[in-house]
């Protein structure tokens, strides 16, 4: 099954991936957010009647659209991605995996798809009502969506409700409900799509404010300033909330990811969360270096927010990788003893099979069946494989828990001021707002690395490495696509970016 | 009593249900066949700009349609999903390309300042329409002509060419159904602007939409022609439903239509209603021809898929190993997912409701030029 195991088809793979996923994660959010904040104007239109709020609405969902296309674009591939580039990963959990896809494709995009074509096209020719309608459908339908591919990333964190079937060598659903229902799958979806919410709200503000500072469609600008600072303001207090309750199940079912994020080599209790730091890239399990060039440290912090007790212990990488018994903690090293025996054995059930060796095939399974949770461990070459890239997560969670916590006091600014009636004047506060923005995209760019390379070298959270659930190809043809999509997705994004600040540039139509 | 239902008929069930979604994919191809007559009946820009609007507000429809077959595939046969996705990776990742350049092209060819010009984004809406539909067909035409994989004890794919699916292009057979499936495409494509614009004062205009309709079939015969005998003739795959062996059987795909009456039916009522609606346009001059044409798709999708599917046949035959080839059975998912599936699918009848009743709102006024040119103008495509 391993035997001949070609890195860098996986690693090409793997870039592929994070290249698609994340230009994918451009536009997506945006989408998220943006959908709702334009049913919120158009409700407004149609209870006020006031055509200045159908224009402003006109005027956001034309921008909306821009991006949605892109959007669109972008999403295609992912969905089949998994079975271009992860073949081997696609059979093994195909059963479970697919049919979040399908439900989405089911439940959530037919709705964005029939009811945005009402959204652009049907203002003259449908209801006021009817049209009002559609847009809140768009918006519930791409969320549905998120809800649904989320549900399948949550699968991923955490998979629950299967069992593996030595047969088929694959992994077989057991429980719907678990897989829909697992806490991974909700803290996924809540703090995912309120961080679109949050970068929406951005998107709004900061168009708003470049008007503002220019003098232009200044009420259209203040209106848009008012709704979007309290959805903003709503979205990052949810954002700071559901993120608390991501560490805290990371904490119990990703330890490893934890860890990561905090650079917590060595297990200890009262364990600190490192405000601000640098660090050592050199550092290994096992050794004894120091895991920081530079820290400054708020003691006790880690521990109460991992296990929410105060003084608790939080495991660190060491002792997941070498165990502690003290703490009753498998380490890896272990697991990957009895893995690589679950491997054996599964090889043994399946040769016997074929030879049509009854006896022999039964007792390979009972072995198989003692070790088959570590099943995935076996495929590891080394305890070290198991540790995700530190640096990288560390800086990444930092990044982004910096951004989203500064982002409520930033709402708070502008939904001050907005009370105020005092924005126009707030002018320092423009750039910020604007600038925000930016800072929003690489705060939820920074927040998919957290979740996807912390919690390497899992296609499939302890069950599936990604070296054996990709696609058996030369590496020649993952590259070149990896490098076509490059080039594609960076063409499509400098279009989409000129043709949405031109159409900023021509800003809404004013009515007198 | 969803839940009572054994394994074997929620897999006939599930391939039923994906060939639907499949064949509603063929019809809705009408958008990619308007695609790639855009430069051919569109002289002037209104006229252009008239008929990407009328198959622009249909577009996403038919690409939720494709990305729905393959979720609907990947759940309810994901060693197909893993098999040749995997496998003839360069046919679906050609496939995949021409519809990512597809979803901005509506959108962004008329915007100011967007970088490529708007021939552009219509070479990228015909290239969707006409390679993306060809390489569709011949990839179909792999579940009878077979394709070059073998799978291991762990069910994990090995490709036996270099050219990882492209190969299929070699076989006349598959080239000819993806013609077939393009030329067709644009007859839907022609009835269906028929069917959507306002043509009054454009009599010019119309009767070259209506010519091309007679043309793109005229066109499509010949393709047609080589795909039956094909099918009529060919050796196709069997496999026994005792033993599960997979061999060589003369005539199968023939033998399938005669064993299976009803889909003979099918395909006849199918082709005889494309061609109805094309004579009603042709000669009769009316608009409705769409929908006799688009059941007639509908019709003849489920027959090739039915044909390919059941009556002991592996629907992804290989070539280089039989033994490896994927029958509705084999590549299914587990019991416990079609069923929990076939509970989620009960709320398509919805989806299909709430998707005609918009359609008829939308589409109850013929697109006028009118539309186009006003103060609203700036909101279309």
């Amino acid at each position: 099954m391993l035997e001949q195991i070609d890195l860098s088809t996986v690693n090409w793979a793997r870039a592929q991936f994070a290249l698609t996923a994340m230009y994918h994660w451009l536009f997506v959010p945006l989408t998220l957010g943006l959908t709702f904040l334009c049913a919120f104007f158009e409700t407004i239109y149609v209870k006020t009647g006031k055509e200045e709020w159908k224009e402003l609405t006109k005027f956001w969902m034309k921008l909306f659209g821009i991006n949605f296309a892109i959007g669109v674009a972008t999403g295609i591939i992912l969905e089949f991605e998994f079975g271009t580039n992860w073949a081997n990963y696609s059979w093994m959990v195909g059963d479970i995996f697919g049919a979040p896809l399908a439900i989405e494709g089911i439940v959530a995009f037919f709705l964005e798809a029939t009811f945005f074509a009402v959204m652009f096209f049907g203002w003259n020719r449908v209801s006021k009502g009817f049209h009002l309608f559609s847009t809140w459908m768009v918006a519930i339908g791409s969320n549905l969506s998120a809800l649904w591919i989320l549900v399948a990333n949550g699968w991923m964190q955490y998979p629950t409700g299967m069992a593996f079937n030595p047969d088929t060598a694959r992994f077989e659903m057991k429980n719907f409900f678990d897989v829909v229902f697992s806490p991974y799958a909700i803290s996924k979806f809540t703090h995912a799509t309120t961080s679109g919410f949050a970068l929406s709200s951005f998107f709004v503000i900061a168009v708003a404010s470049y008007y503002l500072a220019r003098r232009r469609h200044v009420l259209m600008a203040k209106r848009s300033i008012a709704v979007a600072s309290v959805f903003g303001l709503v979205a990052s207090l949810m954002l700071a909330f559901t993120g608390d309750e991501a560490a805290y199940i990371d904490a119990h079912y990703q330890p490893m990811k934890l860890a990561a994020m905090e650079g917590l080599w060595d297990g200890t209790t009262n364990a600190p969360v490192v405000a601000f730091g640098i660090v050592n890239g050199m550092k290994k399990p096992g050794d004894y270096q120091d895991p920081f060039v530079f820290e400054f440290k708020i003691p006790g912090l880690l521990s109460l927010l991992a296990n929410r007790q105060p003084g608790s212990f939080v495991p660190g990488i060491n002792d997941l990788v070498f165990g502690n018994k003290e703490r009753n903690i498998t380490g890896v090293t272990e697991m990957m003893e009895k893995g690589k025996l679950a491997v054996k054995y599964l090889a043994e059930y399946k040769e016997a099979q074929k030879a049509g060796d009854v006896a022999k095939a039964s007792n390979a399974l009972t072995e198989f069946n003692k070790y088959k949770q570590y099943l995935g461990y076996g495929h590891l070459r080394s305890p070290e494989e198991a540790v995700p890239p530190v640096s990288m997560t560390f800086y990444s969670f930092h990044i982004m828990a910096a951004v989203g916590s500064a982002m409520i006091l930033v709402f708070l600014l502008y939904l001050f001021y907005t009370a105020k009636g005092t924005i126009e004047r707030a002018t320092w506060l423009y750039p910020i707002g604007i600038i925000f923005f930016i800072l929003a995209f690489i705060a939820g760019e920074a927040g998919w690395v957290v979740a996807e390379v912390g919690r390497q070298p899992w296609a499939i959270q302890g069950l599936l490495p990604v070296s054996v659930a990709r696609t058996d190809i030369a590496p020649v043809n993952v590259k070149l696509t990896f490098f076509m999509f490059l080039v594609t997705f960076t063409l499509l994004l400098i279009a989409e970016v000129r043709i949405m600040l031109t159409q900023i540039k021509i800003g809404p139509k004013e009515v007198n | 009593m969803i839940g009572s239902l054994d394994l074997a008929t929620l897999q006939k069930l599930w391939w039923i249900l994906a060939s639907v979604v499949g064949s509603l994919f063929l019809f809705l191809t009408f958008v990619q066949g308007g695609q790639t007559l855009i430069w051919q009946l569109g002289r002037t820009e209104r006229e252009k700009s008239l008929i990407i609007n009328s198959i622009g507000r249909k577009w996403e429809l038919t690409f939720t349609t494709l990305v729905l077959f393959g979720g609907a595939l990947f759940a309810a046969f994901p060693k197909f999903y893993a098999t040749s996705f995997g496998g003839a990776y360069w046919v679906w990742i050609a496939i995949l390309f021409t519809f990512i350049v597809q979803a901005v092209s509506f959108e962004y060819r008329k915007k100011p300042n967007n970088l490529f010009g708007p021939t552009v984004y219509e070479a990228f809406l015909f290239i969707n329409g006409a390679i993306g539909i060809l390489l569709i067909g011949t990839a179909v035409g792999t579940f009878f002509t077979g394709a070059n994989f073998v799978l291991d004890e762990y069910n994990f794919v090995k490709w036996t060419t270099p050219f990882r699916g492209l190969e299929a292009a070699q076989n006349i057979f598959n080239v000819s159904l993806g013609l077939f499936l393009v030329m067709n495409a644009r007859v839907l494509g022609a009835l269906y602007l028929l069917n959507n614009i306002d043509f009054t004062n454009m009599e010019d205009f119309k009767e070259r939409t209506r010519n091309a309709v007679f043309t793109n079939f005229i066109a499509a015969l010949p393709f047609l022609l080589i795909v039956l005998i094909g099918l009529l003739t060919m050796d196709g795959f069997g496999v026994n439903p005792n033993t599960g062996v997979v061999s060589i059987v003369p005539f199968k795909y023939l033998k399938n239509l005669v064993e299976m009456p009803i889909v003979l039916v099918i395909l006849l009522a199918g082709l005889a209603l494309v061609i109805f609606a094309v004579y009603s346009a042709k000669f009769l001059k009316r608009e409705s021809g769409i929908w006799f044409a688009g059941l007639g798709t509908v019709l003849v999708g489920l027959a090739v898929f039915f044909t390919a599917g059941f009556n002991n046949t592996p629907f992804y035959p290989s070539r280089a190993d039989l033994q490896s080839s994927l029958t509705i059975f084999n590549a299914s998912s587990s019991h416990y997912t079609l069923t929990a599936m076939t509970y989620v699918a009960l709320i398509i009848p919805v989806v299909l409701a709430y998707i005609a009743y918009v359609w008829k709102q939308m589409d109850s006024q013929k697109l006028r030029p009118e539309e186009l040119e006003g103060p609203e103008a700036q909101e279309n495509y």
